[in-house]
């Protein structure tokens, strides 16, 4: 019998009216009572800036941390294809409860309900708040909002501004954070980054942070913290996320009590550009829309040299098509990722490093013309022969998987606070609504749910209950030794003294990651990552270089700082994958497979989130919170 | 490839400045600008040497953290690119390649070829943004707004703040960036209320931070790798007057 013992602190009640009558039940402050408390947010991105400046006009006083220069550099500005939102424009049947579906089915029924519809109910505000700020979206001729469709789902639901919606939302955003600033109720650290949660009697009470400029160690207090910290792809170190996007914060507060849930829940999106050599520094994602045309195939003969358009049709193996026959090179993006690699591994990948496959438009373009095909996808052919230099008009592009979105992160309740009281974790770096695997265009619509209409709720009822500080208490000695404890880590580093770049260990650590907790795991390679991990450690702890002071600006640092913690989060990742020994959405266990090398999920035993309680010297230990599915039926996903 | 570099190394604001000379060789065409600084850095760090210090982020050519001068150009001799988006083939083998940060009153050095933009959030701060709160929005299709407008409106909003229309400008000014955002709202409904107060605040403020006056050359637009066109100007500038002038006749009813 499963142990339970972590709880989501979901109110009891009808799920279509749980949010709502929740969120009336909850304690409000009016703004000049608000005006006695101060509130950290660390990551001012989607999530962050949103949950800033609704803070702020609640009438809290809010200190706003980024590690970049402005708000808007965060990575949420790169998100592309939309937002989902159940508005039904379409009138094509959608629904919130159509919305909570496909969310909680395409996480594999790994989600919670409650969160989901939430979710899903607050999409609508979210377009309405991001119009009347004057956010661009796409418009139909006659002057309403345009929809599109996107990844898997049978309604036009997605609303978008070109190939940059991200850029939009965020810059909605940042506007409304702006303007807060300009009333001095947001004060922004920008080029600051967090390095330790402080806790005063078990509550998160302030921050550790290093300047950038000046190498400084600060600390700062706050009645509480609010974390939106975004994902930890670049543990893999090649992603589609930023250079600098990391888990750093995340970690800190891990170590400080936070429990860190489904860490292995990664996702994989089929359609990037390959690697082509080790000085790759990051991954460039192509719409997952060039599916659509674009029909995927490898040679049949392994280590095949001939150019792609000497190899004959019968030579050539769509194994899409093959087999899957119904969806074809539509499957979704777990599965389309998963027989790429299976095919490169049989040694049939293509091009110089053969982990590639081709992406073919030949077919349309001589069904529907060239002319069709450079209007509907002209601008990603563009950026495609930028990056690689060839024509995909002559020849077929090649494609590769890349990680770009973490579902795992830290745990929270129904509120949205961490095990750790006090502190909260919103966006990307929380665990909470996507389960398994996330649909295309659902991240910016969850940075922008829990950003501006969750958090600033259930923050104000967590205050309202609390006394506030009213003063700065960084002179408690509970800051003193944090910091202390910063100080020590940061000059054990600059004291290594070895001949590697940082960047050569994190390529190492990414390889390892990569290859065993990557597309498809398995129980040898879990335990082989396991033990080739502490030795990652061990050369990061003797072999790095950084030059230069820590008192002044430092690139070097600031990546080993962050490379530091992803050493650690793979360790935990490899416990996380070794434990749920079932298949479910991007977490791919080859032991646990159908006859058809399908996922194969497992209800019975793992119909829980994995949540995971850090240990200094010993295995972290697994806390297990069950989930419950009261209104929908749980199916296994077939797309033959 | 090979490929000599003239690096400007500078530690802080208050340092001078030296440009100094690397050279790499053996360098694949087909790798971007910055990986090939990113050879150099792992080259200099193994050497024990302090590597160049430079802002980038997303490398996909939207965050708007890149952004220095090479050869004299703000992001590089290619066309609405910006720098993280510039591939080695665009240098022949052997070439000099001059690179130097953003410069301009307004934006001090940091270190090397990383510079300070803040007086880009102080002029949005200053009135960038329509004052609507959080859960006081209307239904977002009770207002409609024609197709040509609102492509309009997101052209001008697709500005990444990168600053190398400040770099392009002989007199460094940053009206090209604040006319976008201005743009970007005075061509929607929910901006147009609060926009005689909004251009006038921001350039003010685009004043205070010591930005140049605009004479219209348009290197700005020439070198903005998101092609922010000249018209923005054009439309901050028709804003202004607008702004004055019922700024004039109030006072004058007074």
């Amino acid at each position: 019998m499963t142990e339970f013992n972590l709880f989501s602190k979901a109110p009891n009640g009808e799920l279509h009216t749980k949010w709502k009558e929740y969120k009336e039940s909850l304690k409000k402050l009016a703004p000049e009572d608000a005006n006695k408390y101060k509130v950290i947010v660390v990551g001012t991105g989607l999530a962050g800036a949103s949950a800033s400046a609704t803070l702020a006009e609640h009438g809290f006083n809010v200190h706003a941390f980024s590690f970049h220069e402005s708000p808007r550099r965060a990575h949420s500005i790169a998100a592309q294809g939309g937002i989902n939102a159940a508005k039904n424009y379409k009138s094509d049947g959608d629904s919130v409860m159509r919305l909570f579906y496909d969310t909680i089915k395409g996480g594999d029924f790994r989600s919670r309900e409650d969160n989901v519809y939430r979710l899903a109910e607050i999409s609508k505000n979210i377009i309405d708040q991001c119009v009347a700020q004057g956010v661009p979206f796409a418009r139909e001729y006659g002057g309403l909002l345009d929809n599109r469709s996107f990844g898997g789902v049978q309604v036009s639901r997605t609303f978008y501004a070109r190939g940059q919606t991200g850029q939009q939302l965020l810059l909605g955003a940042y506007s409304a954070l702006s303007r807060q600033m300009e009333k001095k109720k947001v004060v922004f650290y920008p080029r600051h980054d967090m390095l330790d949660v402080v806790l005063v009697e078990e509550k998160a009470k302030g921050i550790v942070t290093r300047n950038l400029i000046n190498g400084k160690i600060e600390t700062h207090s706050a009645d509480i913290i609010i974390l939106a910290t975004g994902g930890y792809s670049n543990v893999y170190y090649l992603s589609t996320n930023a250079m600098a996007s990391n888990v750093t914060a995340n970690w800190r507060a891990h170590r400080k009590g936070a429990l860190f849930a489904n860490p292995s829940f990664t996702q994989i999106h089929p359609t990037c550009i390959p690697v082509k050599n080790d000085f790759q520094s990051k991954l460039t994602l192509m719409s997952e829309s060039l599916r659509n045309d674009g029909r995927v195939w490898v040679p049949k003969k392994k280590n095949d040299q001939r150019k792609p358009t000497e190899i004959p049709e019968e030579e050539r193996d769509y194994y899409l098509e093959r087999i899957y026959p119904a969806f074809g090179n539509l499957v979704p993006r777990d599965v389309a990722s998963r027989r790429a690699k299976e095919v490169c591994d049989e040694g049939r990948g293509i091009g110089p490093t053969g982990f590639a496959v081709y992406l073919d438009f030949q077919k349309a373009i001589d069904e529907k013309g060239e002319d069709f095909i450079r209007e509907k996808y002209g601008n990603l052919f563009d950026m495609y022969q930028n990056i690689t230099n060839e024509n995909p008009y002559e020849t077929p592009m090649k494609i590769y998987p890349a990680v770009h979105y973490t579902m795992g992160g830290l745990w929270v309740d129904y509120n949205l606070m961490t095990t750790v009281k006090g502190l909260f974790s919103i966006g990307e770096s929380n665990f909470s609504d996507h389960g398994a695997n996330r649909l295309g265009a659902s991240a910016l619509m969850q940075g922008l749910a829990d950003g501006y209409f969750v958090v600033p709720h259930t923050a104000m009822d967590f205050l309202a209950k609390e006394a506030p500080l009213m003063k700065d208490i960084t002179d408690r000695p509970e800051f003193k030794e944090a910091k202390d404890k910063t100080e020590s880590e940061i000059n054990r580093l600059m004291s290594v003294d070895g001949k590697m770049a940082v960047d050569e260990v994190h390529r190492e650590l990414g390889k390892i990651v990569w290859d065993k907790i990557g597309m498809a795991r398995n129980e040898t390679g879990l335990n082989e990552a396991l033990a080739e991990i502490p030795k990652i450690k061990e050369k990061f702890w003797n072999d790095i270089s950084i030059p230069g002071s820590d008192k002044d600006v430092n690139q070097e640092l600031e990546k080993a700082l962050r490379v530091k913690d992803f050493i650690e989060l793979a360790e935990l990742m490899a416990f996380d994958a070794l434990d749920r020994n079932e298949s479910c959405g991007a977490h791919f266990r080859e032991e646990y497979q159908t006859e058809e090398n399908e996922a194969e999920r497992n209800d019975q035993d793992f119909k829980y989130v994995a949540a995971w309680d850090y240990s200094e010297n010993d295995n972290p230990k697994l806390f297990r919170e069950e989930l419950k599915y009261n209104n929908v039926k749980l199916k296994t996903r077939s797309y033959k | 490839m090979n490929v000599n570099l003239k690096i400007w190394r500078q530690g802080s604001d208050s340092d001078k400045g030296i440009l100094k000379t690397y050279r790499l060789e053996n360098i694949d065409p087909n790798i971007s600008f910055l990986e090939m600084l990113d050879i150099l850095n792992i080259k200099l760090v193994k050497e024990k040497k302090d590597p160049v210090t430079f802002d980038h982020d997303c490398r996909e050519g939207i965050c708007g953290s890149c952004g220095f001068m090479i050869n004299g150009r703000p992001h590089g001799p290619q066309k609405a690119t910006t720098v993280c988006q510039l591939h080695m083939r665009a240098f022949n083998n052997e070439d000099d390649i001059l690179l130097e940060p953003f410069r301009a009153e307004s934006f001090p050095v940091i270190k090397d070829l990383s510079v300070d933009r803040k007086s880009f959030d102080r002029i949005i701060s200053s009135g960038g943004y329509v004052s609507t709160n959080t859960g006081e929005a209307p239904e977002a299709n009770s207002i409609s707004i024609e197709k040509e407008y609102a492509d309009e409106a997101f052209l001008s909003s697709a500005c990444i703040g990168c600053g190398a229309c400040v770099a392009a400008c002989k007199n460094s000014s940053a009206m090209l960036f604040t006319s976008a955002k201005v743009s970007h709202l005075s061509l929607l409904p929910q901006g147009q209320k609060e926009g005689k107060d909004r251009v006038a605040k921001m350039v003010a403020t685009m004043d205070e931070e010591g930005f140049g006056s605009c004479t219209n050359t348009g290197a700005c637009s020439a070198e903005c790798p998101k092609e922010i066109g000249q018209i923005n100007i054009a439309r901050l500038n028709q804003e202004y007057i607008l702004s004055s002038l019922s700024g004039f006749l109030k006072k004058k009813n007074e």
